[in-house]
C-alpha cells in the first residue's frame, strides 16, 4: 500500500509541473474485491473472529415465550446469523445454555431450559452447522440476566445463550 | 476436604434412653376434671388435624440442677419450650405464674396448684453435667386427671449433644400428647445462598430442624442445588453444575466425599431421590431436550427409564411403602402430578385437576398426604392432597413458594419462600398440615431447597 500511495503522489506532482490541464483522476482498484469466501471454514476462522465478535455481529441470545421453547421470527433471524458465523469460523465450537425465568419450580425449570437449548441446537443444525460443534446445557432459573421480577425482566430471563470459543471445547 | 473435622465432632449417638422407675405418687385424690377442648374422659390429647385452635396450656417447672448443670438445665429447658410452643399446639404458662414450687424431681405433684394456674400438662425435668456427659430426666403429668402420662425417661449424651437431649425430651412430650410421631430430633439439609441474584454462590449445609448447628458439606466453587438425604441420613444426593451441566452427585456424609452418578455424555441428570429402602435412586435424565424419569439400582448401577414421553417428567418421589412413585409431567400442556407403580408396570394416573399447575410432589412419611407446589396465576402455594388427588388444601400463598419437604412424622412441611425483586431472597419456612402455624426458620442468610432427614436414633 505504501508503494502505491507514493506512486500516486508522484503522478500528481508530475501533472502539476507539466501543464495546467487536469490529469485523469487516479483510480486505485482492489483486484480481489468480490473474492470473499463465504462457505464454511472447517478447522479455521476468519481474522477477528472472537466471542465478542460473535455477540456483536450475530447476537448470542434468543428469547422465549412463557413456559415454552418455541422460536419466533426474531429468534430464528438471530439463529440464522449465528449459524452463518459458526460456518465461517469452523474452529469455534459452541454451547447453548438454556435459562428460565424465576416463576417456576427449580427442577422443572432445569428441564425447560434444556428444552430451549435443544430447540436452538436443532435450528442451528438445520442451518448447516455440524451437530458435533454444538453442546447444550441448562441453568434453569439459577442464572438470571435481569434480577428484577416485573414481566419485562422475566421476559429477558427466558432465554438461550450461545457461547462460542475457539477449539473443540467450550 | 476441609469439612470432615466439623462433622467428626458432631455427637451423632445418644446413649440409650432409660425408662425411669415408677412415677411419682399422685398426691391428689380428687376426681379428674373434664378436659376442655378435647372433651371426653379420654387421655390428654391434642388432635393436630382437628378443629382445635387454642394452644394447650402447659407448665414446665424450672428444671432441677442435679450436679454441675445450673446453666445447662436452663438451656435445655429453653430448647424444650421452644420446640413445644413452636408447634403452636402448646402455650407455656410462665414460671412467674406458677403456684407450686416443687423442691425436687421426685417430689409428689401438687396437682391442685397446677390446676389453679390452668395447666393441662406439667413437665418436671432434671439435668446433671458430669465428666462432659449430660444426663436429663423428665416426667410428664396430665394435670386434670392427676396422673402421670407415661413413664419418666432419662437421656444421656456428650455435652456437645445437649440440644439433641432437649429435642428428644420435647419429642416424648409432643408424641405422648398428640399421638403423632416425634420430629424435633432431626436434621435438615439445605442450600445456603450468598451473593447477588444473577451470580449466586451456593453451598450445601446440614442443620438441626430448628436451624441450630449449621455445618457445610460443600464449598461454593460449583453451583449446587436440591440436596436430599438417604433414608438413614448417611448419604446425600444432590445436583452439581461443576462440569458445566447438571449432574447428580452422591455424597457420603461422614467423609463429605462425593462421586458423580454414572452419566451418559451429553445428557443432564437432576431431581434425584432415594427409595425408602435405599436400594433405588430415581432421577430425571435429559437428552436432546427431552426429560424423562430413570431408575438406577444403587448396588449395580443398572439403569432403565420409567417414563418415555416427549413431555418433561421430573421431581419423582417414592411412596413410603416404596411401591409407587409420584412425579410431575407437562404432557397435558401444563405441569401436573401423576402416580405410577414404582416398577413402571402401569400407565401413570393423573391426580391433580385443580386450576393452575402443580409440581414437586412429596409423599408424606405417614403415607396419607402428598404435598406439592401449586402455581395459579401470579401466586404460588404449598398444598396437600390425598394420594388419590382428593381433599386438596392450600397451606400457603406468596410470590414464590416451592419445594415442600416433610418432617419425619408427616405433620409439618418445610419449604422455600422467595421474595420478589432485585434483592429478592429465598428463606426457609415451615407450616403444619392445618396451615395455621406458618413460620420462618431462624437461620442466618438466604437458604433454599430444604430436605428433612429422618428422625435421629
Amino acid at each position: 500500500m505504501t508503494g502505491l500511495r507514493i506512486a500516486v503522489a508522484v503522478l500528481v506532482l508530475a501533472g502539476l509541473g507539466a501543464c495546467t490541464q487536469a490529469p485523469p483522476p487516479a483510480v486505485v482498484t482492489d483486484p480481489y474485491a468480490g473474492s470473499r469466501y463465504t462457505g464454511t471454514l472447517p478447522g479455521g476462522s476468519l481474522p477477528g473472529a472472537t466471542a465478542e465478535d460473535f455477540r456483536r455481529t450475530a447476537g448470542d441470545t434468543v428469547l422465549f415465550p412463557e413456559n415454552d421453547a418455541a422460536l419466533d421470527g426474531t429468534a430464528r433471524a438471530t439463529l440464522v446469523r449465528q449459524a452463518e458465523w459458526l460456518k465461517q469460523n469452523g474452529s469455534f465450537s459452541s454451547v447453548v445454555e438454556g435459562h428460565s425465568d424465576e416463576q417456576g419450580t427449580r427442577e422443572y425449570n432445569l428441564a425447560l431450559g434444556a428444552r430451549r437449548a435443544s430447540a436452538v441446537q436443532e435450528y442451528l443444525i438445520s442451518q448447516g452447522v455440524e451437530a458435533g460443534r454444538i453442546r447444550t446445557s441448562s441453568f434453569g432459573k439459577e442464572r438470571p440476566i435481569q434480577v428484577c421480577s416485573d414481566p419485562a425482566c422475566q421476559a429477558q430471563n427466558r432465554r438461550a445463550v450461545t457461547v462460542v470459543a475457539p477449539g473443540a471445547g467450550v | 476436604m476441609p469439612f470432615s473435622a466439623s462433622l467428626a465432632r458432631l455427637p451423632l449417638v445418644l446413649a440409650a434412653a432409660l425408662v425411669l422407675a415408677g412415677p411419682a405418687a399422685a398426691q391428689d385424690a380428687a376426681a379428674p376434671l373434664a378436659l376442655p377442648a378435647t372433651g371426653d374422659e379420654g387421655p390428654l390429647r391434642i388432635e393436630i388435624t382437628g378443629g382445635q385452635v387454642e394452644p394447650m396450656p402447659i407448665a414446665i417447672a424450672p428444671f432441677f440442677d442435679e450436679g454441675g448443670a445450673a446453666e445447662m438445665a436452663a438451656r435445655i429447658q429453653e430448647v424444650v419450650t421452644a420446640d413445644l410452643t413452636g408447634t403452636d399446639l402448646f402455650r407455656e404458662i410462665p414460671a412467674s405464674a406458677h403456684v407450686a414450687r416443687p423442691s425436687g424431681f421426685d417430689d409428689p405433684v401438687a396437682y391442685p396448684d397446677w390446676r389453679a394456674v390452668n395447666a393441662e400438662a406439667l413437665i418436671l425435668g432434671s439435668v446433671a453435667l458430669r465428666d462432659g456427659q449430660v444426663t436429663a430426666r423428665f416426667r410428664l403429668f396430665d394435670v386434670f386427671s392427676g396422673q402421670p402420662l407415661g413413664d419418666g425417661m432419662q437421656f444421656d449424651a456428650p455435652e456437645a449433644g445437649w440440644r439433641r437431649v432437649a429435642h428428644k425430651l420435647a419429642d416424648q412430650v409432643y408424641a405422648r400428647i398428640t399421638g403423632e410421631g416425634p420430629y424435633f430430633d432431626s436434621r435438615v439439609t439445605f442450600v445456603s445462598e450468598t451473593g447477588p441474584k444473577d451470580a449466586r454462590l451456593k453451598r450445601i449445609g446440614i442443620m438441626d430442624y430448628d436451624g441450630a448447628n449449621p455445618l457445610w458439606v460443600t464449598d461454593d466453587s460449583a453451583l449446587v442445588v436440591s440436596p436430599r438425604f438417604s433414608p438413614d441420613g448417611s448419604q446425600l444426593l444432590y445436583t452439581s453444575f461443576g462440569n458445566g451441566m447438571p449432574q447428580v452427585m452422591l455424597m457420603d456424609v461422614a467423609t463429605v466425599q462425593s462421586r458423580p452418578l454414572k452419566q451418559e455424555a451429553g445428557t443432564m441428570s437432576f431431581a434425584p431421590r432415594f427409595s425408602p429402602d435405599g436400594r433405588w435412586i430415581v432421577y430425571s435424565r435429559e437428552k436432546g431436550g427431552n426429560t424423562d424419569i430413570w431408575q438406577m439400582d444403587v448396588a449395580t448401577g443398572a439403569e432403565r427409564p420409567l417414563t418415555e414421553t416427549a413431555a418433561i417428567e421430573t421431581s419423582p418421589f417414592f411412596s413410603p411403602d416404596g411401591r409407587q412413585i409420584v412425579f410431575e409431567s407437562d404432557q397435558s400442556g401444563t405441569q401436573q402430578i401423576y402416580v405410577m407403580p414404582a416398577d413402571g408396570s402401569a400407565e401413570p394416573a393423573r391426580i391433580s385437576f385443580g386450576e393452575g399447575s402443580y409440581g414437586t410432589p412429596a409423599w408424606s412419611p405417614t403415607g396419607d398426604l402428598i404435598a406439592f407446589t401449586k402455581r395459579n396465576g401470579d401466586k404460588f402455594h404449598i398444598g396437600v392432597m390425598r394420594p388419590d388427588g382428593t381433599e386438596e388444601k392450600l397451606l400457603t400463598e406468596s410470590f414464590l413458594d416451592e419445594g415442600p419437604s416433610w418432617a419425619p412424622n408427616g405433620r409439618v412441611v418445610m419449604f422455600t419462600r422467595q421474595t420478589p425483586g432485585g434483592d429478592g431472597t429465598p428463606r426457609l419456612h415451615s407450616v403444619d398440615v392445618t396451615g395455621r402455624n406458618m413460620r420462618p426458620l431462624s437461620i442466618e442468610g438466604a437458604a433454599s431447597d430444604p430436605d428433612w432427614g429422618p428422625l435421629l436414633p
